[in-house]
Protein backbone atom coordinates (compact mmCIF):
# COMPACT_ATOMS: atom_id res chain seq x y z
CA UNK A 1 0.00 0.00 0.00
CA UNK A 2 2.86 2.35 0.85
CA UNK A 3 4.20 2.12 -2.68
CA UNK A 4 0.82 2.94 -4.10
CA UNK A 5 0.38 6.01 -1.83
CA UNK A 6 3.80 7.30 -2.77
CA UNK A 7 3.10 6.95 -6.44
CA UNK A 8 0.04 9.15 -6.10
CA UNK A 9 1.78 11.75 -3.98
CA UNK A 10 4.73 12.42 -6.16
CA UNK A 11 2.87 12.47 -9.44
CA UNK A 12 3.00 16.01 -10.78
CA UNK A 13 -0.22 15.95 -12.73
CA UNK A 14 -3.17 17.09 -10.72
CA UNK A 15 -5.74 14.35 -10.44
CA UNK A 16 -9.26 15.61 -10.41
CA UNK A 17 -10.83 12.58 -8.80
CA UNK A 18 -9.87 10.75 -5.68
CA UNK A 19 -11.08 7.43 -7.06
CA UNK A 20 -9.26 4.84 -9.11
CA UNK A 21 -10.31 1.40 -10.31
CA UNK A 22 -8.66 -0.10 -7.23
CA UNK A 23 -10.42 2.18 -4.75
CA UNK A 24 -13.76 1.61 -6.47
CA UNK A 25 -13.31 -2.13 -6.07
CA UNK A 26 -12.24 -1.65 -2.48
CA UNK A 27 -15.29 0.55 -1.86
CA UNK A 28 -17.58 -2.07 -3.34
CA UNK A 29 -15.93 -4.71 -1.17
CA UNK A 30 -16.46 -2.53 1.91
CA UNK A 31 -20.15 -2.11 1.10
CA UNK A 32 -20.63 -5.83 0.57
CA UNK A 33 -18.78 -6.72 3.76
CA UNK A 34 -20.68 -4.19 5.84
CA UNK A 35 -23.97 -5.50 4.47
CA UNK A 36 -22.99 -9.06 5.32
CA UNK A 37 -21.92 -7.84 8.77
CA UNK A 38 -25.32 -6.20 9.28
CA UNK A 39 -27.06 -9.46 8.39
CA UNK A 40 -24.71 -11.46 10.61
CA UNK A 41 -24.99 -9.07 13.53
CA UNK A 42 -28.70 -8.30 13.41
CA UNK A 43 -30.23 -11.55 12.18
CA UNK A 44 -27.97 -14.60 12.12
CA UNK A 45 -25.93 -14.29 15.32
CA UNK A 46 -27.70 -15.48 18.48
CA UNK A 47 -28.85 -13.34 21.40
CA UNK A 48 -26.69 -13.21 24.49
CA UNK A 49 -27.82 -15.20 27.54
CA UNK A 50 -27.67 -12.17 29.81
CA UNK A 51 -27.76 -9.16 27.56
CA UNK A 52 -30.27 -10.31 24.94
CA UNK A 53 -30.17 -8.28 21.75
CA UNK A 54 -28.09 -5.45 23.18
CA UNK A 55 -25.00 -7.59 22.62
CA UNK A 56 -25.39 -6.80 18.91
CA UNK A 57 -23.94 -3.34 19.53
CA UNK A 58 -20.64 -5.14 20.12
CA UNK A 59 -20.32 -5.90 16.40
CA UNK A 60 -20.01 -2.18 15.72
CA UNK A 61 -18.50 -1.04 19.01
CA UNK A 62 -15.45 -3.31 19.02
CA UNK A 63 -14.50 -2.83 15.34
CA UNK A 64 -14.78 0.96 15.59
CA UNK A 65 -12.36 1.21 18.50
CA UNK A 66 -10.09 -1.31 16.76
CA UNK A 67 -10.01 0.87 13.65
CA UNK A 68 -9.41 3.96 15.79
CA UNK A 69 -6.39 2.39 17.49
CA UNK A 70 -5.08 1.23 14.13
CA UNK A 71 -5.56 4.74 12.73
CA UNK A 72 -3.69 6.42 15.58
CA UNK A 73 -0.84 3.93 15.35
CA UNK A 74 -0.62 4.66 11.62
CA UNK A 75 -0.59 8.39 12.37
CA UNK A 76 2.31 7.94 14.77
CA UNK A 77 4.26 5.72 12.35
CA UNK A 78 3.76 8.11 9.43
CA UNK A 79 4.72 11.09 11.62
CA UNK A 80 7.90 9.37 12.75
CA UNK A 81 8.69 8.47 9.14
CA UNK A 82 8.12 12.06 8.07
CA UNK A 83 10.45 13.40 10.75
CA UNK A 84 13.15 10.80 10.23
CA UNK A 85 13.06 10.69 6.43
CA UNK A 86 15.74 12.52 4.51
CA UNK A 87 13.48 13.89 1.81
CA UNK A 88 10.60 14.59 4.20
CA UNK A 89 7.84 13.78 1.77
CA UNK A 90 4.61 15.58 2.65
CA UNK A 91 2.82 12.41 1.59
CA UNK A 92 3.59 10.86 4.96
CA UNK A 93 2.13 13.88 6.69
CA UNK A 94 -1.05 13.68 4.64
CA UNK A 95 -1.50 9.99 5.41
CA UNK A 96 -0.93 10.79 9.11
CA UNK A 97 -3.54 13.55 8.98
CA UNK A 98 -6.09 11.51 7.05
CA UNK A 99 -5.61 8.60 9.41
CA UNK A 100 -6.09 10.79 12.50
CA UNK A 101 -9.30 12.24 11.07
CA UNK A 102 -10.74 8.78 10.52
CA UNK A 103 -9.49 7.73 13.96
CA UNK A 104 -11.32 10.61 15.64
CA UNK A 105 -14.51 9.72 13.77
CA UNK A 106 -14.29 6.09 14.85
CA UNK A 107 -13.47 6.88 18.49
CA UNK A 108 -16.55 9.09 18.50
CA UNK A 109 -18.64 6.22 17.10
CA UNK A 110 -17.15 3.87 19.63
CA UNK A 111 -17.89 6.20 22.56
CA UNK A 112 -21.41 6.71 21.22
CA UNK A 113 -22.22 3.02 20.76
CA UNK A 114 -20.54 2.24 24.07
CA UNK A 115 -22.59 4.77 26.00
CA UNK A 116 -25.82 3.57 24.38
CA UNK A 117 -24.95 0.03 25.36
CA UNK A 118 -24.01 1.23 28.85
CA UNK A 119 -27.35 2.96 29.22
CA UNK A 120 -29.20 -0.26 28.50
CA UNK A 121 -26.90 -2.62 30.39
CA UNK A 122 -25.58 -0.58 33.31
CA UNK A 123 -28.41 1.95 33.39
CA UNK A 124 -26.03 4.87 32.80
CA UNK A 125 -24.40 6.47 29.78
CA UNK A 126 -21.06 6.91 31.45
CA UNK A 127 -19.04 5.36 34.26
CA UNK A 128 -15.70 6.72 35.48
CA UNK A 129 -13.95 3.57 34.50
CA UNK A 130 -10.26 3.75 33.62
CA UNK A 131 -10.74 2.49 30.09
CA UNK A 132 -13.61 4.83 29.32
CA UNK A 133 -11.87 7.83 30.77
CA UNK A 134 -8.67 7.11 28.86
CA UNK A 135 -10.65 6.73 25.65
CA UNK A 136 -12.25 10.11 26.22
CA UNK A 137 -8.77 11.59 26.63
CA UNK A 138 -7.65 9.86 23.46
CA UNK A 139 -10.57 11.49 21.64
CA UNK A 140 -9.80 14.98 22.95
CA UNK A 141 -6.06 14.63 22.31
CA UNK A 142 -6.61 13.88 18.63
CA UNK A 143 -9.18 16.63 18.29
CA UNK A 144 -6.34 18.88 19.46
CA UNK A 145 -4.05 17.27 16.90
CA UNK A 146 -6.54 18.03 14.12
CA UNK A 147 -6.86 21.61 15.36
CA UNK A 148 -3.08 22.02 15.13
CA UNK A 149 -3.18 20.75 11.55
CA UNK A 150 -5.54 23.60 10.68
CA UNK A 151 -3.28 26.32 12.07
CA UNK A 152 -1.92 29.03 9.79
CA UNK A 153 1.40 28.38 8.18
CA UNK A 154 3.04 26.58 5.31
CA UNK A 155 2.51 22.93 4.55
CA UNK A 156 5.97 22.18 5.93
CA UNK A 157 5.17 23.94 9.19
CA UNK A 158 1.93 22.02 9.47
CA UNK A 159 3.74 18.75 8.82
CA UNK A 160 6.44 19.39 11.40
CA UNK A 161 4.15 20.64 14.13
CA UNK A 162 1.64 17.88 13.72
CA UNK A 163 4.29 15.15 13.45
CA UNK A 164 5.90 16.23 16.71
CA UNK A 165 2.47 16.44 18.31
CA UNK A 166 1.51 12.96 17.09
CA UNK A 167 4.68 11.56 18.67
CA UNK A 168 4.00 13.45 21.91
CA UNK A 169 0.54 11.88 21.94
CA UNK A 170 2.15 8.44 21.86
CA UNK A 171 3.90 9.36 25.12
CA UNK A 172 0.99 11.16 26.66
CA UNK A 173 -1.62 8.48 26.17
CA UNK A 174 0.11 5.70 28.16
CA UNK A 175 0.83 8.21 30.95
CA UNK A 176 -2.79 9.33 31.08
CA UNK A 177 -4.00 5.75 30.93
CA UNK A 178 -1.61 4.69 33.70
CA UNK A 179 -2.55 7.55 35.99
CA UNK A 180 -6.27 7.16 35.38
CA UNK A 181 -5.97 3.47 36.21
CA UNK A 182 -4.12 4.31 39.38
CA UNK A 183 -6.78 6.89 40.20
CA UNK A 184 -9.62 4.39 39.69
CA UNK A 185 -7.93 1.46 41.35
CA UNK A 186 -7.69 3.32 44.63
CA UNK A 187 -11.03 5.06 44.52
CA UNK A 188 -13.52 2.57 43.16
CA UNK A 189 -13.89 -1.19 43.07
CA UNK A 190 -13.20 -2.81 39.71
CA UNK A 191 -15.96 -1.63 37.45
CA UNK A 192 -18.27 -3.52 35.16
CA UNK A 193 -16.27 -2.89 32.02
CA UNK A 194 -13.15 -4.62 33.27
CA UNK A 195 -15.09 -7.69 34.39
CA UNK A 196 -15.75 -8.88 30.87
CA UNK A 197 -12.51 -10.71 30.21
CA UNK A 198 -13.68 -14.23 31.00
CA UNK A 199 -16.79 -14.03 28.89
CA UNK A 200 -17.27 -17.03 26.63
CA UNK A 201 -18.37 -16.18 23.15
CA UNK A 202 -20.43 -18.45 20.97
CA UNK A 203 -18.64 -19.52 17.76
CA UNK A 204 -21.00 -17.63 15.49
CA UNK A 205 -20.71 -14.54 17.66
CA UNK A 206 -16.95 -14.78 17.53
CA UNK A 207 -17.04 -15.18 13.75
CA UNK A 208 -19.33 -12.15 13.41
CA UNK A 209 -17.02 -10.13 15.61
CA UNK A 210 -13.93 -10.99 13.57
CA UNK A 211 -15.83 -10.43 10.37
CA UNK A 212 -16.76 -7.01 11.75
CA UNK A 213 -13.09 -6.25 12.40
CA UNK A 214 -12.25 -7.20 8.83
CA UNK A 215 -15.15 -5.21 7.35
CA UNK A 216 -14.32 -2.05 9.27
CA UNK A 217 -10.63 -2.43 8.44
CA UNK A 218 -11.46 -2.51 4.73
CA UNK A 219 -13.68 0.53 5.24
CA UNK A 220 -10.78 2.27 7.00
CA UNK A 221 -8.34 1.61 4.16
CA UNK A 222 -10.88 2.82 1.62
CA UNK A 223 -11.61 6.02 3.56
CA UNK A 224 -7.90 6.57 4.14
CA UNK A 225 -7.03 6.31 0.44
CA UNK A 226 -9.70 8.79 -0.52
CA UNK A 227 -9.03 11.19 2.30
CA UNK A 228 -5.28 11.38 1.78
CA UNK A 229 -5.81 11.99 -1.94
CA UNK A 230 -8.28 14.71 -1.02
CA UNK A 231 -5.63 16.29 1.20
CA UNK A 232 -3.13 15.98 -1.64
CA UNK A 233 -5.50 17.87 -3.93
CA UNK A 234 -6.09 20.53 -1.28
CA UNK A 235 -2.34 21.00 -0.84
CA UNK A 236 -1.82 21.11 -4.60
CA UNK A 237 -4.59 23.66 -4.94
CA UNK A 238 -3.22 25.94 -2.24
CA UNK A 239 0.30 25.80 -3.74
CA UNK A 240 -1.10 26.47 -7.21
CA UNK A 241 -3.16 29.33 -5.83
CA UNK A 242 -0.01 30.90 -4.45
CA UNK A 243 1.90 30.38 -7.70
CA UNK A 244 -0.94 31.95 -9.67
CA UNK A 245 -1.03 34.96 -7.33
CA UNK A 246 2.74 35.48 -7.63
CA UNK A 247 2.44 35.19 -11.40
CA UNK A 248 -0.32 37.82 -11.45
CA UNK A 249 1.77 40.24 -9.34
CA UNK A 250 4.73 39.71 -11.66
CA UNK A 251 2.64 40.64 -14.66
CA UNK A 252 1.48 43.79 -12.90
CA UNK A 253 5.07 44.72 -12.11
CA UNK A 254 6.15 44.23 -15.72
CA UNK A 255 3.30 46.36 -16.96
CA UNK B 1 33.94 27.62 27.08
CA UNK B 2 32.69 24.08 26.60
CA UNK B 3 29.34 23.59 24.87
CA UNK B 4 27.92 22.27 28.11
CA UNK B 5 28.67 25.36 30.18
CA UNK B 6 27.55 27.62 27.35
CA UNK B 7 24.24 25.78 27.23
CA UNK B 8 23.78 26.20 30.97
CA UNK B 9 24.70 29.89 30.65
CA UNK B 10 22.13 30.38 27.90
CA UNK B 11 19.46 28.63 29.94
CA UNK B 12 20.25 30.80 32.95
CA UNK B 13 20.21 33.93 30.79
CA UNK B 14 16.82 33.04 29.27
CA UNK B 15 15.36 32.27 32.69
CA UNK B 16 16.73 35.51 34.13
CA UNK B 17 15.34 37.44 31.19
CA UNK B 18 11.85 35.93 31.62
CA UNK B 19 11.84 36.57 35.36
CA UNK B 20 13.08 40.11 34.83
CA UNK B 21 10.29 40.76 32.32
CA UNK B 22 7.83 39.47 34.90
CA UNK B 23 9.46 41.50 37.68
CA UNK B 24 9.12 44.68 35.65
CA UNK B 25 5.62 44.07 34.30
CA UNK B 26 4.20 42.43 37.46
CA UNK B 27 1.60 40.60 35.37
CA UNK B 28 1.76 37.54 37.61
CA UNK B 29 1.31 39.56 40.78
CA UNK B 30 -1.23 42.09 39.52
CA UNK B 31 -3.33 39.94 37.22
CA UNK B 32 -2.75 36.19 37.41
CA UNK B 33 -2.60 35.87 41.19
CA UNK B 34 -5.83 37.87 41.68
CA UNK B 35 -7.44 35.72 38.99
CA UNK B 36 -6.38 32.55 40.83
CA UNK B 37 -7.72 33.98 44.09
CA UNK B 38 -11.09 34.86 42.57
CA UNK B 39 -11.33 31.35 41.12
CA UNK B 40 -10.90 30.00 44.65
CA UNK B 41 -13.65 32.32 45.90
CA UNK B 42 -15.93 31.30 43.03
CA UNK B 43 -15.41 27.62 43.88
CA UNK B 44 -16.63 28.44 47.37
CA UNK B 45 -19.77 30.07 45.91
CA UNK B 46 -20.38 27.09 43.64
CA UNK B 47 -19.94 24.45 46.32
CA UNK B 48 -21.37 26.49 49.21
CA UNK B 49 -20.54 24.11 52.03
CA UNK B 50 -17.63 24.23 54.45
CA UNK B 51 -17.37 20.46 54.80
CA UNK B 52 -17.30 19.86 51.05
CA UNK B 53 -14.80 22.68 50.49
CA UNK B 54 -12.40 21.21 53.00
CA UNK B 55 -12.77 17.79 51.38
CA UNK B 56 -12.20 18.98 47.80
CA UNK B 57 -9.71 21.77 48.55
CA UNK B 58 -6.71 19.82 47.09
CA UNK B 59 -8.44 19.40 43.73
CA UNK B 60 -9.50 23.04 43.65
CA UNK B 61 -5.98 24.25 44.42
CA UNK B 62 -4.62 22.31 41.46
CA UNK B 63 -7.46 23.22 39.13
CA UNK B 64 -6.87 26.88 39.90
CA UNK B 65 -3.16 26.30 39.28
CA UNK B 66 -3.85 24.77 35.87
CA UNK B 67 -6.19 27.59 34.83
CA UNK B 68 -3.69 30.22 35.91
CA UNK B 69 -0.90 28.32 34.22
CA UNK B 70 -2.67 28.69 30.87
CA UNK B 71 -2.45 32.45 31.25
CA UNK B 72 1.17 32.42 32.39
CA UNK B 73 2.20 30.21 29.46
CA UNK B 74 0.41 32.46 26.95
CA UNK B 75 2.17 35.41 28.48
CA UNK B 76 5.56 33.69 28.48
CA UNK B 77 5.35 33.17 24.72
CA UNK B 78 3.57 36.42 23.89
CA UNK B 79 6.75 38.10 25.14
CA UNK B 80 8.83 35.93 22.81
CA UNK B 81 6.80 36.30 19.64
CA UNK B 82 5.67 39.93 19.91
CA UNK B 83 8.81 41.27 18.23
CA UNK B 84 10.21 38.05 16.85
CA UNK B 85 12.47 37.50 19.86
CA UNK B 86 12.20 33.73 19.64
CA UNK B 87 13.13 33.75 15.94
CA UNK B 88 16.06 36.04 16.73
CA UNK B 89 17.32 33.59 19.33
CA UNK B 90 17.03 30.69 16.88
CA UNK B 91 18.71 32.65 14.08
CA UNK B 92 21.53 33.48 16.49
CA UNK B 93 22.12 29.74 16.71
CA UNK B 94 21.07 29.39 20.32
CA UNK B 95 20.50 25.77 21.32
CA UNK B 96 16.71 25.18 21.54
CA UNK B 97 17.22 22.80 24.46
CA UNK B 98 18.79 25.67 26.41
CA UNK B 99 15.90 28.00 25.55
CA UNK B 100 13.53 25.26 26.63
CA UNK B 101 15.33 24.79 29.94
CA UNK B 102 15.47 28.52 30.63
CA UNK B 103 11.84 29.20 29.81
CA UNK B 104 10.68 26.12 31.72
CA UNK B 105 12.62 27.19 34.77
CA UNK B 106 11.16 30.71 34.71
CA UNK B 107 7.69 29.21 34.36
CA UNK B 108 8.34 26.85 37.28
CA UNK B 109 9.38 29.73 39.54
CA UNK B 110 6.20 31.62 38.70
CA UNK B 111 4.03 28.53 39.16
CA UNK B 112 5.61 27.81 42.55
CA UNK B 113 4.78 31.32 43.68
CA UNK B 114 1.18 30.87 42.51
CA UNK B 115 0.82 27.47 44.17
CA UNK B 116 2.15 28.78 47.47
CA UNK B 117 -0.44 31.53 47.33
CA UNK B 118 -3.21 29.07 46.43
CA UNK B 119 -2.33 26.69 49.27
CA UNK B 120 -2.35 29.69 51.59
CA UNK B 121 -5.78 30.65 50.25
CA UNK B 122 -7.04 27.12 50.88
CA UNK B 123 -5.82 27.30 54.47
CA UNK B 124 -7.48 30.67 55.05
CA UNK B 125 -10.69 30.35 53.02
CA UNK B 126 -11.43 26.63 53.10
CA UNK B 127 -10.26 25.92 56.64
CA UNK B 128 -7.68 23.33 55.56
CA UNK B 129 -5.30 22.28 58.32
CA UNK B 130 -1.66 21.70 57.52
CA UNK B 131 0.59 19.80 59.95
CA UNK B 132 4.38 20.07 59.85
CA UNK B 133 4.69 16.68 58.12
CA UNK B 134 1.92 17.69 55.75
CA UNK B 135 3.74 20.90 54.96
CA UNK B 136 6.89 18.98 54.06
CA UNK B 137 4.95 16.68 51.77
CA UNK B 138 3.16 19.65 50.25
CA UNK B 139 6.49 21.24 49.34
CA UNK B 140 7.75 18.02 47.71
CA UNK B 141 4.46 17.66 45.83
CA UNK B 142 4.63 21.23 44.61
CA UNK B 143 8.20 20.84 43.37
CA UNK B 144 7.50 17.53 41.58
CA UNK B 145 4.26 18.75 40.02
CA UNK B 146 5.72 22.10 39.02
CA UNK B 147 8.68 20.59 37.17
CA UNK B 148 6.25 18.57 35.06
CA UNK B 149 3.90 21.50 34.51
CA UNK B 150 6.73 23.87 33.64
CA UNK B 151 8.13 21.50 31.00
CA UNK B 152 4.77 20.64 29.42
CA UNK B 153 3.66 24.27 29.51
CA UNK B 154 6.80 25.44 27.74
CA UNK B 155 6.61 22.65 25.18
CA UNK B 156 2.98 23.24 24.16
CA UNK B 157 3.30 26.99 24.63
CA UNK B 158 6.12 26.91 22.09
CA UNK B 159 3.94 24.95 19.69
CA UNK B 160 1.09 27.45 19.90
CA UNK B 161 3.36 30.50 19.97
CA UNK B 162 2.83 33.07 17.27
CA UNK B 163 -0.10 31.44 15.55
CA UNK B 164 -3.55 32.87 15.14
CA UNK B 165 -6.04 31.46 17.60
CA UNK B 166 -3.45 30.26 20.10
CA UNK B 167 -5.52 31.53 23.04
CA UNK B 168 -8.18 28.96 22.31
CA UNK B 169 -5.83 26.24 21.12
CA UNK B 170 -3.53 26.08 24.13
CA UNK B 171 -6.13 24.89 26.69
CA UNK B 172 -7.32 22.20 24.28
CA UNK B 173 -3.78 20.89 23.82
CA UNK B 174 -2.47 21.40 27.32
CA UNK B 175 -5.26 20.27 29.63
CA UNK B 176 -5.46 16.64 28.46
CA UNK B 177 -1.69 16.30 28.76
CA UNK B 178 -1.56 17.59 32.33
CA UNK B 179 -4.37 15.31 33.50
CA UNK B 180 -1.85 12.97 35.19
CA UNK B 181 -0.45 15.95 37.13
CA UNK B 182 -3.94 16.95 38.25
CA UNK B 183 -4.64 13.41 39.42
CA UNK B 184 -1.27 12.86 41.10
CA UNK B 185 -0.93 16.29 42.68
CA UNK B 186 -4.51 16.25 43.97
CA UNK B 187 -4.09 12.86 45.64
CA UNK B 188 -0.71 13.80 47.13
CA UNK B 189 -2.17 17.08 48.41
CA UNK B 190 -5.13 15.22 49.91
CA UNK B 191 -2.61 13.20 51.89
CA UNK B 192 -0.74 16.35 52.92
CA UNK B 193 -3.96 18.12 53.95
CA UNK B 194 -5.41 14.98 55.51
CA UNK B 195 -8.61 15.53 53.48
CA UNK B 196 -11.18 12.79 53.96
CA UNK B 197 -8.97 11.18 56.61
CA UNK B 198 -6.10 10.50 54.18
CA UNK B 199 -2.75 9.56 55.75
CA UNK B 200 0.49 11.29 54.80
CA UNK B 201 2.02 7.95 53.75
CA UNK B 202 -0.69 7.60 51.06
CA UNK B 203 0.76 10.58 49.23
CA UNK B 204 4.19 9.25 48.29
CA UNK B 205 3.16 6.89 45.44
CA UNK B 206 1.45 9.87 43.79
CA UNK B 207 4.58 11.94 44.14
CA UNK B 208 6.42 9.15 42.32
CA UNK B 209 3.86 9.50 39.51
CA UNK B 210 4.54 13.24 39.40
CA UNK B 211 8.26 12.51 39.31
CA UNK B 212 7.87 10.14 36.34
CA UNK B 213 5.81 12.75 34.51
CA UNK B 214 8.42 15.43 35.18
CA UNK B 215 11.23 13.15 34.03
CA UNK B 216 9.46 12.13 30.81
CA UNK B 217 8.49 15.64 29.77
CA UNK B 218 11.75 17.33 30.72
CA UNK B 219 13.63 14.81 28.57
CA UNK B 220 11.19 14.84 25.66
CA UNK B 221 10.75 18.59 25.89
CA UNK B 222 14.42 19.35 25.37
CA UNK B 223 14.41 17.15 22.25
CA UNK B 224 11.05 18.18 20.79
CA UNK B 225 11.17 21.91 21.51
CA UNK B 226 13.64 22.59 18.69
CA UNK B 227 11.57 21.13 15.84
CA UNK B 228 8.42 22.79 17.22
CA UNK B 229 9.71 26.36 17.26
CA UNK B 230 12.12 25.97 14.34
CA UNK B 231 10.16 27.69 11.60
Amino acid sequence: MAVRLRAVNISTETRLSTGTVATRRLGALAIVMLTVLAVLALIISPEDVNQGSTVRIMYVHVPTIWVAYMAFILTAVCSATYLSGRNRSLGWDRVAGASAEIGVLFVALSLLTGSLWGRITWGTYWVWDARLTSTAFLFITYIGYLAVRRLDGTQRQRARRSSVLALLAVLEIPLVHFSVRLWRSLHQEASVATGGTDVELDDLMLFSLFFGLAAFSVLFVWLLLHRQRMLYLEDAMSSQGLDAAIEARRKEAVR
Amino acid sequence: MSPRTSRVNVAVAVAKKDLLVEWNSKILMNQVAPFAAIVMVMFAFALDNDGILQRVAPGLVWLATLFSMLIVVQRSFAVETADGALDALRVAGVDPAAIFAGKSFALMVQLCALETMLVGTAVVLYGVELTLGGLGQMVVTMVAATIGLGCVGTLYGGLAAGVKGRETLLPLLLLPVVAPVLIGATRATEAAFGSGGAEISEGWPWIVLLGIFALVFSTVGSVAFGPLVDE
